[in-house]
């Protein structure tokens, strides 16, 4: 119960609403709390106020109520001093096609009212060279790949050194070698201390680089924290490997398991939940062993953070809310 | 119940967690705290605009074309006078410069410009400032310009002010194309005014270079219409055709008599009045007419341009 100084959150939401004027609410009364220093996963299906969200964090999009900080400052208000510490990926890249890769750089650099225009050139190609486009920076932006487009709105992004990096979606349209140098990017940059808020529908993906999550759905905040403490709160699987299936699964069914399934010589099962607390392992194998039924394997699966959000959301992950 | 259960003690985890975090980045995350807005920033912004804007080829065509117009026009008037000898007159605008082409090649600038002033150049400003703001949007860049943080009052200004630049570029590409084609086809020399006065032809180009600046002007009540209807749309085509059409239709009304009680207000009613500057002396009363509907344009839909893009929601 470690009370947080506002100091120590980039981002904080307090009751952040966005009801668009046909009367569609995006965003409902959201509070986000993203620590300094994480590698925080923005989850959620496609639809669900995920942009939105981000677009409002941003001052791209006022809120129709509740309010936001960034980097302990009110958005959109102090947006001059505030974002020219926060490099953003949003919706994916927008670049200019009749401009080379560089010169798209060099652009948005000069809208940036902090940036010294004497180390641009060195900024730009720092840049460049760290998304792997050095080669490519003469072309034509329109003559990219998705995934050279992609790489060039990061390059954008790390145009100077940042305390956040909001990053939407950010391995679209890669491939897994891509993909991998972005996750390796990640980790990097929240290794130099920066704060790395990460929206996603790849579960896999926020399990791999993220130490915290927060779950979205239909315009709701439905659970945030550490992505340790996220999966080890779903009740994990029992699964007994035996031949004397019919006798596992009594024994099981008197120890509280639920959900029991038979499969060959398989018998899997949910432990309880958490008021009658999940039995002790140790004993509900010394049960079965009693029971003469014969073990080869016995032991619980983590949950998966997909499995986290199916039943926090008792649907499907691309299930449009 | 067990979601909310869930959520909590997940949440009290998370901020355990934080803190410890939060000590270790605590070191890192002051770098660039102290990376203040530099004061002329903005003109970088412009510079950048500006390079931009005549960077497509879009704008590279619309000034091609304007280029040919005089080129077009003294070919034509070459030819013409060639069988007949003698001037004849052209449009109504330039009807009173045509005749006089033959006799001096200056005044194929001053047809030129009282040719494309109707249309062509509005139509070319039209289309810079319909895709300003619209077609940032359009391709997305726009919010990528606004969380650099460009500021939006900033980058309005930047928009309004690059699309001014291409008026006078504009304007002086007619110009120079006009002068360089007249001296080529035509005589140069001493300059008869409207008012029947002779100046020498130094004087003449002075006055030139005076009546492209009141043409630039013309078209800033145009642009400032093009720049508001731009906030208004994330398609930079429909920001263009809107514009464009806006310009035809003032451009009729001006020509129904019965509508001559709104027709002072048009803000095309007054464009052909540059030619008073050709007068010795020069007539000021229309001129500062023009010229202060220009300005009105300009503030009344430059404002509500700021009003609404300074308010309005990026989505895209």
């Amino acid at each position: 119960m470690t009370q947080q100084s506002a100091g120590d959150r980039v981002i904080e939401t307090r009751g952040l609403t966005k009801r668009y004027r046909g009367g569609q609410l995006a965003v409902d009364r959201l509070d986000l709390a993203v620590p300094r220093g994480s590698v925080f996963g923005f989850l959620g299906p496609n639809g669900s106020g995920k942009t939105t969200t981000i677009r409002m964090l941003l001052g791209l999009i006022e809120p129709s109520a509740g309010g936001a900080r960034l980097l302990g400052e009110p958005m959109p208000r102090a947006a001059r001093r505030v974002l020219p510490r926060v490099g953003a990926l949003i919706e994916g890249p927008a670049l200019y096609g009749f401009l080379s890769g560089r010169d798209n750089l060099v652009r948005f650099d000069a809208a940036d009212p902090a940036a010294d225009p004497r180390t641009r050139a060195r900024r730009v190609d720092q840049a460049l060279d760290r998304v792997g486009l050095a080669a490519a920076a003469r072309k034509k932006a329109r003559a990219y790949s998705l995934g050279m487009k992609q790489r060039l709105g990061l390059a954008a992004a790390l145009l100077q050194p940042r305390d956040l990096l909001v990053l939407d979606e950010p391995t679209n349209g890669l491939d897994p070698q891509g993909m991998r140098e972005i996750r390796t990017l990640v980790r990097e940059l929240a290794g130099d201390g920066t704060t790395v808020f990460l929206s996603s529908h790849l579960l896999d993906e926020i399990e791999q680089v993220c130490t915290h999550a927060a779950v979205m759905a239909r315009g709701r905040l439905i659970t945030q924290g550490t992505v340790a403490a996220l999966s080890a709160d779903t009740r994990g699987r029992l699964t007994v490997g035996t031949p004397d299936a019919a006798d596992a699964l009594r024994v099981l069914k008197e120890h509280g398991i639920t959900d029991l399934v038979v499969t060959e010589e398989r018998v899997t099962g949910d432990l309880p939940a958490p008021p009658a607390g999940p039995p002790d392992l140790a004993d509900v194998n010394a049960a079965l062993v009693r029971a003469g039924v014969r073990v080869r394997s016995f032991g619980t699966e983590r949950a998966s953070l997909e499995d986290v959000f199916v039943q926090l959301t008792g649907e499907g992950f691309d299930v449009a809310g | 119940m067990s979601r909310a259960e869930v959520s909590g003690s997940a949440q009290h985890t998370g901020t355990r967690e934080g803190a410890g975090a939060g000590a270790g980045g605590a070191g890192a995350g002051g770098v660039d705290a102290r990376r203040t807005a530099r004061p002329l920033w903005s003109l970088g912004l412009l510079r950048n605009e500006v390079g931009t804007t005549f960077r497509r080829w879009r704008t590279v065509v619309l000034l091609a074309v304007l280029a040919a117009v005089p080129v077009l026009i003294g070919i034509a008037v070459k030819i013409e006078t060639g069988g007949e000898g003698g001037g004849a007159g052209g449009g109504s605008g330039g009807a009173a410069f045509v005749s006089q082409i033959t006799n001096n090649g200056l005044f194929l600038v001053f047809t030129s410009l009282a040719v494309t002033l109707p249309v062509f150049l509005p139509l070319a400003v039209g289309v810079v400032a319909g895709d300003s703001v619209a077609g940032e949007a359009h391709t997305g860049t726009l919010r990528y310009l606004l969380v650099a943080p460009a500021g939006r009052t900033r980058l309005l200004l930047v928009k309004y002010a690059t699309t001014l630049t291409f008026c006078l570029v504009a304007t002086l590409v007619v110009a120079a194309s006009a002068l360089v084609t007249g001296a080529l086809l035509f005589p140069v020399g001493e300059v008869t005014l409207l008012s029947g006065t002779t100046v020498p032809f130094g004087e003449g180009l002075l006055r030139a270079l005076a009546i492209a600046a009141v043409v630039t002007l013309s078209l800033i009540g145009v642009a400032a219409i093009g720049l508001f209807v731009s906030t208004l749309t994330n398609s930079g085509i429909a920001a263009m055709a809107t514009t464009v059409g806006l310009l035809i239709m003032v451009q009729i009304l001006d020509t129904i008599p019965q509508l001559h009680a709104i027709q002072p207000y048009l803000f095309t009613h007054h464009w052909l009045s540059f030619a008073d500057v050709l007068r010795d002396p020069v007539y000021w009363d229309r001129l500062q007419q023009n010229l202060g509907l220009q300005a009105l344009y300009a503030a009344v839909f430059g404002s509500a341009a700021w009003a609404r893009f300074t308010a309005r929601d990026i989505t895209v």
